[in-house]
């Protein structure tokens, strides 16, 4: 099955930056698994653009679509035999620890 | 989800409530060998081994829930039918696997269904001569896991009550799938609609199907973590029983399934402790209410009315258990309950050491309150009120009626009688049930009359 992994935080993370977790093992153990088939941090919230259309006309906001307190700040596209494989992926990443991550499948399973 | 004929094989009278109805002039005019009664006793016992184990072994192969549920179903129909005209088979459960798995090869053929669920429903027609006991072995095989043999049952347990689904949908799930609790009795227990309960089953069953749970017994760190929470499904399954006004049939269900889980993980203690706090609890199940059907505090209740064989049973259980968590605990302290020849009798000290080690282990508020009171029947009532007001403190117990109770009762045993009395009354004011109102307010009145 494919997972969508979103990776969130806090608007304004209470981690501390220097001490940060170190995420390239995590993204290199399950690359090398076959496991991770994608995924990127993701630049601020603020530099997000909101597409809407309606009534056949284009509306952008700067900004992300929800204000909420948590933002998604990275994604990684994940290949999982089932949903047990994935928390235990998740679980692993550092920010599990640091903030929270949602897993998502596909909508068609793959299996 | 085809809205199933609620039909419960384990319980008694299931036949009787299955709907179908063995035609008398049919029997007779085919030769009759058992009588219609006989064969649907024989139907039910079969079917209260059999059933669940149908269900997870073509929920295995098949991943289609409503499938499984419905073949099972047909299959026990058709037992019905045919029992009583061609006598019951010399492997009852062989039988049932046999024709649950043709219904689901039906089926699925019809619905040109991939190759490989063909192939391992195959396999289940070959095993199905054999005990059912072997059916799962074999099964494995076919998913090239020779060596391991895990029971079809326990992976079902397993994914009913996964932590990604809701704690409530893991109890409904459990009793739908396998109990083969009617979804009306779910919807009854839950206090909604059956509909609403129907469709709550099957969001469930999608759930399952989308998220990706996996059909499979966790193994390693992941069972170890996991398993406390199938234990918690079944402690509330039995709470559901056991509380008034619950289902009294839920905790029967809940032992049932206690048991079960006990065969397939006989290395696992603290499930075994739990069997051993359920049996404890529920041997006092004759002897709970009064005859107006109002609760009855253990001291008033007629001891000679438990159930002795339970009890004897249970402790026989923790006399193996070398490690104490949360449910054996617990189930210690029932059983110096159970094992006291009157209450006055009982063995405080003991309890209240019970109550320190739980307290260490699971600091919850109501833990401590028990402890209190425990302290106060242990160590004189001044022990357990300075303890409860410990417990008190930064209002972790307000409004909660058991805790105004447990001060007024420790109140009484110091001689204030006016003062325990009107901490009956707000207890009571409190209470969340008409029956326990019922008991605080007697209990008030009791002490009113002392002056």
């Amino acid at each position: 099955m494919k997972y969508l992994m979103f990776v969130c935080t806090d608007a304004q993370p209470d981690t501390d930056k220097e001490n940060e977790p170190d995420i390239h093992a995590w993204v290199a153990e399950n690359d090398a698994r076959g496991r991770r088939l994608q995924g990127s941090e993701l630049a601020p919230a603020a530099a997000a653009t909101t597409v809407r259309v309606r009534d056949g006309e284009l509306l952008l906001c700067d900004g992300p679509f929800a204000e909420t307190q948590e933002v998604i700040v990275g994604f990684d596209l994940l290949e999982c035999a089932d949903l047990d494989e994935a928390i235990e992926i998740a679980r692993a990443h550092p920010m599990a620890r640091a903030g929270r991550l949602e897993l998502r499948p596909f909508a068609e399973p793959q299996r | 989800m085809t809205p199933a004929p609620g039909r419960r094989p384990a319980g008694a009278g299931a036949a009787a409530s299955a709907g179908v109805t063995v035609s008398a002039s049919t029997a007779a005019s085919a030769g009759v060998t058992v009588s219609a009664g006989a064969a649907a006793s024989a139907v039910e016992a079969a079917a209260a081994d059999a059933y669940v184990r149908i269900v997870a072994a073509l929920i295995r192969v098949t991943g289609d829930w409503a499938l499984a549920e419905d073949c099972a179903q047909e299959a026990l129909t058709l037992a019905l039918q045919r029992w009583p005209a061609d006598g019951v088979p010399a492997n009852p459960g062989g039988w049932l696997m046999t024709v649950a798995r043709n219904r689901a090869i039906d089926t699925l053929r019809r619905a040109s269904v991939e190759r490989r669920k063909l192939d391992e429903l195959a396999v289940l027609t070959r095993t199905a001569t054999h005990p059912a006991g072997h059916v799962d072995a074999v099964g494995e095989m076919a998913d090239g896991m020779v060596g391991e043999v895990v029971d079809d049952r326990l992976r079902l347990i397993f994914t009913c009550c996964h932590p990604a689904l809701a704690m409530e949908a893991r109890v409904a799930l459990t009793l739908r799938t396998i109990c083969a609790v009617p979804t009306a009795d779910i919807a009854r227990a839950f206090l909604v609609s059956e509909s609403t309960m129907t469709r709550r089953l099957t969001r469930a069953k999608t759930r399952i199907a989308d998220a990706g749970i996996p059909y499979r017994v966790p193994s390693g760190r992941a069972l170890t973590e996991r398993l406390p929470g199938v234990l918690a499904v079944l402690y509330l399954l039995f709470t559901r029983g056991y509380t008034a006004g619950g289902e009294p049939a839920f905790a029967a269900e809940a032992i049932r399934l206690a048991r079960l889980l006990g065969q397939l993980m006989p290395d696992r203690q603290e499930v075994s402790a739990l069997l051993a706090l359920f049996l404890l609890q529920h041997s006092r199940h004759d002897a709970r209410r009064d005859a107006d059907g109002d609760l009855l505090p253990l001291d008033q209740q007629d001891r000679s009315r438990w159930d002795h064989a339970a009890i004897t049973e249970a402790l026989g259980i923790l006399a193996t258990i070398r490690q104490d968590g949360p449910y054996a605990l617990q189930a210690r302290i029932a059983a110096c309950h159970a094992t006291a020849p009157s209450a006055a009798a009982t063995d405080w000290q003991a309890i209240a050491s019970c109550y320190d080690e739980l307290a260490r282990i699971q600091p919850t508020p109501v833990v401590e309150l028990n402890r209190a009171v425990a302290h106060g029947y242990a160590h004189g009532p001044a022990a357990g009120l300075a303890l409860l007001a410990r417990t008190r403190t930064g209002g972790r117990l307000d409004g909660y009626p058991l805790a105004v109770a447990a001060e007024a009762d420790l109140t009484a045993r110091q001689g204030d009688h006016d003062r325990a009395a009107a901490l009956f009354r707000q207890a009571a004011a409190l209470a969340r049930s008409e029956p326990e109102r019922r008991a605080l307010l007697h209990r008030a009145d009791d002490l009113s009359h002392q002056g």
